[in-house]
């Protein structure tokens, strides 16, 4: 009881005096997930929208395929990546290994199947009729694709949502790629697994509090914009 | 559709747009703590620039001792101020971190596993081994001691109580020179370690002792890491002391004639460090003033022969 006490009182210590190598830690975490995020949106949102709409041979496979791939273990996401990336793999010459684009990387391979398989399932939720009548008023394939998405923007905020928190707490992919280099590529996660395993309890206590702190006020932003839209 | 949701719709959009401009700001100012300008207040006066090598990034494949220890996050910035290499430490176990020199993965390599180290040397895979410092290694365990195996000079008959008491033993099984020098003991003493009370637990020597700890059991551990956690943990030094026990710390280079991507002269440039009086004093008495003895003896310029007499 008096560690789990002495390291919240750390956690407020530090957050009220602002250490700079947690500041350093936390802006990177929001930096490395949060470019993840985005670039898995850009992916993600066109996939579920595709697979949502179209009827092609094969997309029961691949919507399978997708809906897999968001319970896409972060560890095995995190090997392939850094078996490509080493020096001795196939990408080995670009160097990218124990960096922040490494981390970046296999993030955006773990949260573009969440965000698609959202989006997926946000576009199917539309009520059918909407797509008839659109086509009905002579919309192009593109505006069709425009109006759906706006109809179904707070599932996609949820998937946005989604991928989101599926990065900022993941640590298997983070440590094997970036190697949770202090000052370089260390987040929050994998430094609570270091600080854990130099028993430096409080210390890891306190990150922890950061990241749920860091996680809640993202999630509480994004809540915000996608409720407005619910209020009377 | 209405006006308003289109306002709304807009504001989607903008925030998308929003995301994107912050994440993209941030993109262009990648962290580079290697530069000094942005150092804490608490230096006094800027430090001299550092060189600026033509590859500054070299990376360090390095047991979980060295890193658990905190004894690289003090020596790489004073490497990095002197040299501008910047390091990038992967504390692994040894045996990932010789593989890694195997595959040309690494630049450099501190580890302790001297046979397996040979055998790399061997293959011409790493070149330049010398010594740089030694601590040992000993057994711990709960002070209740339910193997009665205290006080033993040996840590070949103290396995052989624990064995065959069924007493726990928490093994780290990754192949870590701590794991090696555990195995080679094992077989030493003529015992083939299965069954419940043997716990593979498969991480780091931090994790090792911190299970062995919670669960009552032994473990071997390197004397640095243990007494760096010792104030939270509730196990005790149950055997010390033989010399077989010494736990030696090589740094080497990986081939470049090998492997072409190698960064050769960083590589030689942080062998020189380690070695160097400054770097060895620093190694001696690292860890006094909040330990009270030393977590690693400096070795530089000795052969094993001398160390092992």
């Amino acid at each position: 009881m008096d560690l789990i006490w002495e390291g919240l009182k750390q956690a407020v210590s530090m957050l009220a005096h602002g250490d700079p190598e947690l500041w350093r830690v936390t802006a990177l975490t929001l930096r490395v997930s949060g470019v993840a995020t985005l670039i898995s949106v850009l992916v993600g949102v066109p996939i579920g929208i595709v697979l949502g709409l179209s009827r092609f041979p094969g997309r029961r496979i691949l919507i399978s395929v997708v809906n897999t791939g968001m319970g896409l273990p972060p560890v095995v996401v995190g090997l392939w990546v850094v078996l490509f990336l080493w020096r001795s793999g196939p990408l080995g010459s670009l160097g990218l290994v124990y960096t922040p684009t490494a981390i970046v990387i296999a993030q955006t391979i773990i949260a573009t199947p969440v965000v698609a398989g959202l989006t997926l399932t946000g576009i199917g939720a539309l009520d059918p009729k909407l797509f008839l009548q659109i086509r009905a008023l002579g919309a192009s394939r593109l505006q069709l694709y425009w109006l759906l998405l706006r109809e179904a923007r707070l599932a996609i905020l949820a998937a946005v949502i989604a991928g989101f928190g599926s990065v900022v707490s993941e640590v298997g992919a983070s440590n094997m790629v970036g190697g949770n280099l202090m000052g370089q590529t260390r987040v929050l996660t994998t430094a609570i697994m270091s600080e854990v395993s130099r028993a430096h309890y409080p210390l890891a206590i306190a990150i922890s509090v950061v990241l749920l702190l860091l996680a809640y006020g993202v999630t509480l932003i994004l809540t915000f914009i996608q409720q407005r839209e619910r209020q009377p | 559709m209405s006006r308003l949701m289109r306002k709304r719709f807009g504001l989607f959009l903008s925030l998308l747009v929003l995301m994107a401009f912050v994440v993209g700001c941030g993109a262009t100012q990648p962290v580079k703590p290697a530069e000094p300008a942005p150092a804490p207040a608490a230096q006094p006066a800027p430090p001299p620039a550092p060189p600026k090598p033509a590859n500054p990034n070299l990376i360090l494949a390095t047991t979980t001792s060295t890193a658990d220890t905190g004894l690289l996050d003090v020596l790489l910035p004073m490497f990095q101020a002197k040299t501008g290499y910047l390091v990038k430490p992967i504390a692994v176990g040894t045996g990932q971190a010789l593989a890694m020199g195997e595959k040309g993965d690494a630049d450099v390599l501190l580890v302790h596993a001297p046979a397996d180290e040979l055998k790399l040397v061997a293959k011409g895979a790493a070149t330049g081994r010398v010594l740089v410092m030694h601590n040992d290694f000993i057994v711990v365990g709960p002070a209740e001691d339910p193997a009665k195996v205290k006080g033993l000079k040996s840590s070949k008959e103290a396995f052989q109580k624990i064995a065959a008491a069924k007493a726990t033993f928490v093994t780290r099984g990754d192949d870590s020179g701590t794991n090696k020098k555990e195995l080679a003991i094992w077989k030493d003493a003529g015992v083939k370690p299965e069954g419940a009370w043997y716990m593979n637990i498969g991480a780091g020597m931090g994790q090792a002792l911190n299970v062995s700890s919670e669960k009552g059991g032994y473990t071997l551990t390197d004397r640095g890491t243990f007494l760096s956690m010792q104030k939270t943990l509730h196990v005790a030094i149950i055997v010390e002391g033989e010399p077989s026990l010494l736990n030696i710390y090589h740094v080497m280079q990986v081939n470049p004639a090998q492997f072409p991507k190698v960064n050769a002269e960083g590589a030689k440039a942080f062998s020189d460090f380690l070695l160097a009086k400054e770097t060895q004093d620093f190694i001696g008495k690292f860890g006094v003033d909040k330990y009270g003895s030393p977590l690693f003896f400096p070795d530089g310029g000795k052969t094993d022969e001398q160390l092992m007499k």
